[in-house]
């Protein structure tokens, strides 16, 4: 057995099986946020959202949302640059705490 | 598994008339305004999502008898007031070019699904030139129906072959040259989107302004309108689902996408699809899968009874859930944008 098993993501709804009022209300919330055209057209959206799903790996998500983009009109060049951004974000975050480094050998008179 | 027991398991799981009670849907014909056919399985190209299985290969061409008699019901029918030739390239039947002329001779508005290749290929045996189609299609007002599945040559080539878009972009500027696309000149071209892979489409609307810019942008070219198309889960489309363990998972999507007002608009209820040998179906999906119309017989152009075609029974399988999904598929695109 995996952990992650693609068909698990069919069973998202039943992490409200306890507490069901609150997996309602993140619903509604993730459905409004994700998947409407807004001030973002929901092609916009898809994209961030898979950028996101590669930040934070998320098999079930890149699944979810590789689909979602070419159900939204995207193509692999902005799909493959959108995981750019969320790549260069991640290594840009953890460079930019050399700056915290610098900092401590400062202070060690280094 | 045997293909009849496969037929009863799909009709168990995927019962396109159970959801059609479930939604106390009855889709009987409606008034028949357009004749659709199939004048031959020979094309130049053999894309991957082909419902028709159509490639160099095939050898089916409508016959010229059996062209006649459709202009004979057209002649007949007044209410028919548009014939929608598709093939294979329909371009490829030798009387292609006596059918769209006699027709046009009808007062029908003719409609052509031309996957803009033919123009630059030729006929891939008899290696007739055929790059006098632009000008044809104009001089004769046809309405240009052209397949490119994206605004980009790694979907379009990927689906329909190396070279298909870059041949495809050379056809449209022809098109545009005759005077397609313009909006002054009452030439109709329009394009047709279909999802590479197994997913569904975009809004329609939403590709259209992205397909206008970047045609524009990048070519200088203009077209009409963009349909978007469902791949329909049969033939060579299946056989890809099949390869890639995805069959199921498709008619899943398909299925939990079913839109009733997008059933209510499916083409079958107002066409009638004419094979090459004058056969009659339902649609073009229909004819592929060998659901010949019956009313009292099985139908062929010889048959031709207005009247009783309109008062048939529409044969629907699990295939028609491609047609109802979403925003819908017809071969005008999407049915409920």
């Amino acid at each position: 057995m995996n952990y992650y098993e693609s068909k698990d993501l069919g069973r998202f709804a039943e992490v409200g099986k306890f507490k069901p009022e609150l997996m309602r209300k993140f619903f509604d919330y993730y459905s409004e946020a994700t998947s409407t055209e807004g001030a973002l057209t929901k092609k916009e959206k898809a994209l961030i959202a898979l950028a996101i799903a590669h930040f934070k790996p998320c098999p079930y998500c890149i699944d979810a949302y590789t689909t979602a983009c070419l159900e939204n009109g995207a193509n692999p060049d902005q799909m493959t640059e959108a995981i750019h951004v969320a790549a260069a974000m991640a290594a840009g975050i953890d460079l930019v705490h050399g700056v915290q480094m610098l900092n401590v050998l400062e202070k060690q008179g280094a | 598994m045997k293909e009849s027991a496969l037929h009863l398991v799909n009709n168990t799981r995927y019962n396109f008339e159970n959801k059609l009670s479930e939604h106390d849907l009855d889709l009987p014909p409606l008034a028949i305004d357009t004749l659709q056919v199939n004048v031959t399985l020979k094309c130049n190209q053999a894309c991957l999502h082909c419902h028709v299985d159509s490639s160099p290969k095939r050898t089916e061409q409508m016959s010229k008898e059996i062209i006649d008699k459709c202009l004979e019901i057209l002649r007949n029918n007044p209410q028919l007031k548009n014939l929608d030739l598709t093939g294979g390239a329909p371009e490829l039947n030798p009387h292609f070019d006596y059918f769209v002329s006699e027709a046009k001779k009808l007062g029908k508005h003719i409609m052509v699904r031309h996957n803009l290749t033919v123009t630059i290929d030729g006929d891939p045996t008899t290696k007739e030139s055929k790059m006098y189609l632009p000008k044809f299609y104009a001089d004769n007002k046809v309405e240009v129906i052209s397949s490119l599945p994206y605004y980009q040559e790694y979907f379009t080539d990927k689906q329909r072959g190396k070279g298909v878009f870059q041949k495809s972009i050379e056809s449209l500027r022809m098109l545009n040259e005759a005077g397609y696309g313009d909006e002054k000149s009452g030439l109709i071209l329009d394009l047709v989107y279909n999802p590479v892979g197994a997913f569904l489409p975009a809004s329609q609307e939403i590709l259209e302004k992205d397909y206008k810019e970047e045609l524009w942008k990048n070519y200088q070219l203009k077209f009409n309108n963009l349909y978007t198309m469902t791949n329909m889960p049969i033939h060579r489309f299946r056989e890809q689902l099949e390869r890639l363990g995805a069959y199921e998972e498709y008619m899943e999507k398909l299925i939990n996408a079913f839109n009733p007002l997008a059933a209510s608009g499916i083409m079958c209820r107002s066409l009638l699809s004419v094979s090459y040998d004058g056969r009659i179906y339902d649609c073009d999906f229909n004819q592929m899968l060998n659901m010949q119309v019956f009313v009292d017989k099985p139908m062929t152009v010889f048959d031709f009874d207005y009247n009783k075609l309109v008062s048939r029974k529409i044969i629907f399988d699990s295939h028609c859930f491609g047609c109802t999904a979403g925003a819908g598929s017809s071969c005008g695109g999407a049915i409920s944008e």
